[in-house]
Formats: structure tokens, sequence, C-alpha cells
């Protein structure tokens, strides 16, 4: 049984707002990583969808950034417990990056720069779910929160949301990705709580 | 559960502060008497976990600033972080009297024990002096003669950890060679500018590479990678430097 | 802050995992089994601002060791090593 600390409160401030269960407001951006941050210049870059064995899309940087995007304004959730709201990103909808993608795969596991996964069902990022984000209040989003370009799936807990995304495979069943396979939640809702496996 | 491996180990021990004294504006010791303390070796650190009337809790680990002792009394030194959640607490809001919740000794590798008699290198950066201050403390309480020498890297002498404590150090024969390196501000008529440790200071400041010393290096992670690769450039074993490192913000995590 | 310089090393892992480990972990050696590097395991990179601890080797920068701690359960993945030696004699002569 913990002792409790006289007068200790943490850096947690009172939450107004309404937020998912057991989250605290935080106003900075706290920036947490499994790894180095990987530096990937514009003219290697690329996002591939593959199906496990061909690649059935691809794009360049330029390439990319010649779809059409969006601004989005969303709140994130980490399963550390802090949460961020009202933050805005500019990034490609999945929508527009699967649109002429055919596949009854239902499982996609996200791969990033640097050695990092995590998996979703296919239907979780689609239907305005998700985007490829490139902007973080309207500017270029930086190395250290994902730059170039990270996954935002935002009705998630933000460990979904992976930085320094590259790609994406299509599976048929779901596996579990870098924290998934270490005790974290397959899927990761906020709003029911779904931070650990057994939850 | 059936078949799940139970953890036993009880780590978590109740400490209770006797005594705070101020290293410098924004250091802080603390002094404590652990329950049940089994001693420690020095360079070992504890965590010390800090709880919230609503169960919320925070670990950070602190190195041990004293010598081995046997009455269950250690200290350790706090550098005040400015966006730090729990050193502004345990620099300015605790007490004598309070309780803490600490585990350890931890920590078998960045150790020094009294029976070595190689020649010691020291080698700190900023609040990275507190675990190689414990291993001072420990040869002279055990009343050893291993060459020992300290260099110290710190912005200025404002922010000089145990400064009368080495200051004595300096003036006693037979003991410690200390080095002091200041980054930002120097004292005056200091014969060297102020300036991050480089080539020629590991040269004048630090034992030859040839007595093949052991050396231990602690501080934020970029000025140990800094002062480690200055130490191989100079002829040293990797093999012999061990390191501690704490964040870039000097807060270990 | 140097964001690539965002790591400290195994020392700072060294109480979560006294929690599994009986013995002291940072002087073991452990192999990287992706580059084969032998180190102890002090001098490994530890990413600990995440939601767990990912040591990494120091010079090819691949995990080592995953360890999260999630409400009281423990999960620890050692696959990045090709082994952790300990030197149980020096372990018993009162390091903790």
């Amino acid at each position: 049984m913990a002792i409790i600390s006289r007068g200790f409160a943490g850096r947690r401030s009172a939450a107004e707002a309404k937020l998912p269960p057991g989250q605290y407001l935080t106003t900075d951006f706290p920036v947490l990583s499994a790894g180095p941050t990987p530096h990937k210049s514009l003219d290697r870059w690329e996002f591939t969808i593959d199906d496990g064995s061909n690649v059935l899309k691809r794009w360049s940087w330029q390439s990319f950034r010649e779809l059409p995007s969006e601004t989005i304004t969303t709140d994130l959730h980490c399963v550390t417990r802090w949460s961020k709201l009202g933050t805005s990103w500019e990034g490609v909808s999945l929508d527009v990056l699967l649109a002429d993608v055919k596949t009854d795969l239902p499982y996609a596991m996200f791969r990033s720069y640097g050695d990092y996964t995590t998996n979703l069902p296919l239907k979780d990022v689609m239907n305005k779910q998700a985007w490829i984000a490139f902007k973080y209040d309207r500017a270029d989003l930086e190395p250290e929160h994902g730059g170039p370009a990270r996954l935002l799936v935002p009705h998630l807990y933000l460990w979904k949301s992976a930085k320094w995304v590259k790609g994406m495979t299509l599976m048929p069943h779901d596996k579990p990705g870098f924290w998934e396979s270490l005790g974290y939640h397959i899927y990761g809702d906020p709003w029911k709580e779904q931070r650990y496996s057994n939850e | 559960m059936e078949g799940t491996a139970v953890l036993e180990r009880v780590t978590w021990r109740v400490a209770k502060v006797v005594a705070v004294h101020d290293e410098t504006a924004t250091a802080r010791t603390l002094a404590l008497v652990v329950r049940d303390w089994p001693g420690q070796v020095a360079g070992q650190h504890v965590d010390v976990r800090l709880t919230a009337s609503d169960g919320y809790s925070a670990v950070r680990s602190y190195s041990i600033a004293s010598a081995p002792s046997s009455d269950g009394r250690i200290e350790i030194t706090v550098e005040r972080l400015p966006n730090g959640e729990v050193s502004p607490y345990l620099t300015q809001e605790v007490m004598a009297g309070d309780e803490l919740e600490l585990r350890g000794p931890i920590g078998g590798w960045f150790v020094w024990r009294s029976d070595h008699m190689e020649p010691i290198q020291l080698v700190a950066g900023g609040s990275g002096i507190v675990s190689l201050m414990a291993m001072i403390r420990s040869r002279r309480s055990a009343g050893s003669s291993a060459p020992f020498r300290l260099l110290y890297s710190v912005g200025g002498p404002e922010k000089v950890f145990y400064r009368d404590e080495l200051r004595a150090l300096s003036n006693q024969g037979d003991s410690v060679v200390i080095t002091y390196a200041y980054t930002r501000v120097t004292p005056k008529d200091w014969p060297r500018p102020a300036g991050r440790i480089d080539a020629p200071l590991i040269a004048m400041g630090t034992w030859p590479s040839t007595l093949r010393p052991t050396s231990y290096v602690c501080g934020p992670t970029s000025f140990v990678e800094q002062a480690t690769d200055l130490l191989i450039a100079a002829g040293h074993d990797r093999e012999r430097i061990r390191t501690e490192r704490f964040g870039a913000t000097g807060e270990r995590k | 802050m140097n964001a690539s310089l965002n790591y400290l090393d195994g020392n700072a892992a060294a109480g979560e995992l006294s929690r599994v480990f009986s013995v002291d972990i940072t002087s073991a050696e452990g192999q990287c089994a992706n580059c084969g590097a032998k180190r102890r395991f002090a001098e490994a990179h530890l990413y600990s601002h995440c939601p767990g601890l990912i040591a990494r080797c120091a010079l090819c920068r691949h995990v080592l060791l995953r360890f999260a701690n999630v409400r009281g359960r423990v999960f620890l993945d050692l696959r990045g090593m090709t082994y952790l030696r300990v030197d149980a004699a020096k372990q018993a002569e009162g390091s903790n």
C-alpha cells in the first residue's frame, strides 16, 4: 500500500472538459519515443500499401503531397494518461489512399521508419477516421513528433497514431504490433479505457 | 491466477526525511533514514516514489550521495528542474519529518568498492557529481589511498555541489586531485575561458591512459557521450570506462 | 534538447527490472542478436519516455530488451539478445 506524499499533486491540471476515463488535460505536447528519431530525406521517403506479397500502391513524397489533403482539429489521448484537446493537423485521408485498393483483408499493420509497428482493423482507418498527417499547428510536422509524416487515428489511444509512418501491410488476421505485443490492448479505445490486454 | 509467475519482491521501503540543506540555489540534499536499509556501495542509486492522494504516482531515480554507513542513513541530492514534476516538490516542499517511499539500492556496474586500489578517474557533468561524490566519500571513510582524480564540468562556481567539502579535499595531501571545467561562468582571473570539456582539458586534467585507470563518467547523456569519446581518443580502453546517463534535462527517469 | 540523444542507459532500467531479476542486471553482459556486439547491459541505450522501457544496442540500435509494467503485470521480451551473462559468484560478493 503506497504511502501518500504530503502535498504532492504532480503536473496534472483540473480537467473541466470531458475526457476519457483516467485521463488528465495537458497544454504541452509530450514527446514519447521508443527509439532514436529517424531522419529520412524526402527524396527517399515513400508510403506503400502491400498485402504481404505484392505492393499495391506506392507514393513518393512528391506524389503524396499532390494528393488532396484536409485540415483536422481533434483531441489526442495518450495511454500514459495525458490528453491534449483541439490540436490542428493537415493530412491526407486514408480514404484517399485506399480509394483504388480492392481488398477483402480486414486488418492492417502500419510500419514506421525505425522499427515501430501498430495494428488496426482496416475499417477503423476508413470513413474519415484516419489521416497521414504532415502538418501540425500549421507548420511542417517536426521529426520529434513524427515528421515528415505520421498516422493520425484520433479515436484510439495515441500509440496507434504511428510516427514516421512508411507503409501499411494488409492482413487476414489481427496481429499485435510493437506495444500490443507487450501487454497493451489490441484495439485501444480510450472511451472504454482499453489500455492493456485482458482489460 | 494459476500458472502466472507472481512478482513477489517487495521492494518499496519507507524513508523518513531527517534533515535538508541546500547545496546551491536550485539543488538540495535530503538526509533520509530508511527502515531496514541493507547498506549500499558507492555509485548506487535509489528510486523515489511519490503518491498523490488520488493514487497518482511518479517515480524518479536519484544517486546516493553519502558514503556507505551502518546507521540506515543515506543522503540524496536533487537538482530542481524548471519543468520538473518531482524535483520542485523534493527541493521546495519536502521537510524534515516527511516520509517518502524508495526502492534500492540499485546498480552493480557503476559502483566503486573501497577494496579496489587501481587509479580512478571521475568525470562529472553537472548533477552527475552526486554518485561520484559518494565514491570520494567512500574512499575517505574507508581510509583508502587509491589514486583518485575528479574532472568536474559545471556551469559556474555557484552551481558547484559540495563546494566546501571539495575545497577542503583539495587542501589535503594524498587526496583527490580536482580539476574544474566551467562551461558558462568562470571565477575571476580563471586561466581557462568558459567552455565545454575538450581534448586539451582531458590531457591536463585526467590520469594519462598509460596508468590504465578505471573511469566513471556521469551526467547528461550528451555530456557522457562527449566525455567518453574524448577519453577513448586519449587512449583509454572503452571497457575501463563506466558510464551513467541522466536525461538531457538532468532528470533521470 | 538534442532529440537524437533522447536516451539514458541500462542503469536507469535496473529499478524496474529488479521486479523480475533477482540479480543486478546492469553488470550482466549481453550479446546483441542483430550485430553480435557484447556489452554490459549498463551501456545499452535506454528509451524510457514511452509506455515501457526499450533497451537498444549502443552500436546498431537494434532492440535488445522490451519491458512494460501494465497495472502490476510485467511483460518482458528478451528476443533481442542472444544471451545475458550474469557472474553469479560476483553477485554473491555483496553487490546489490
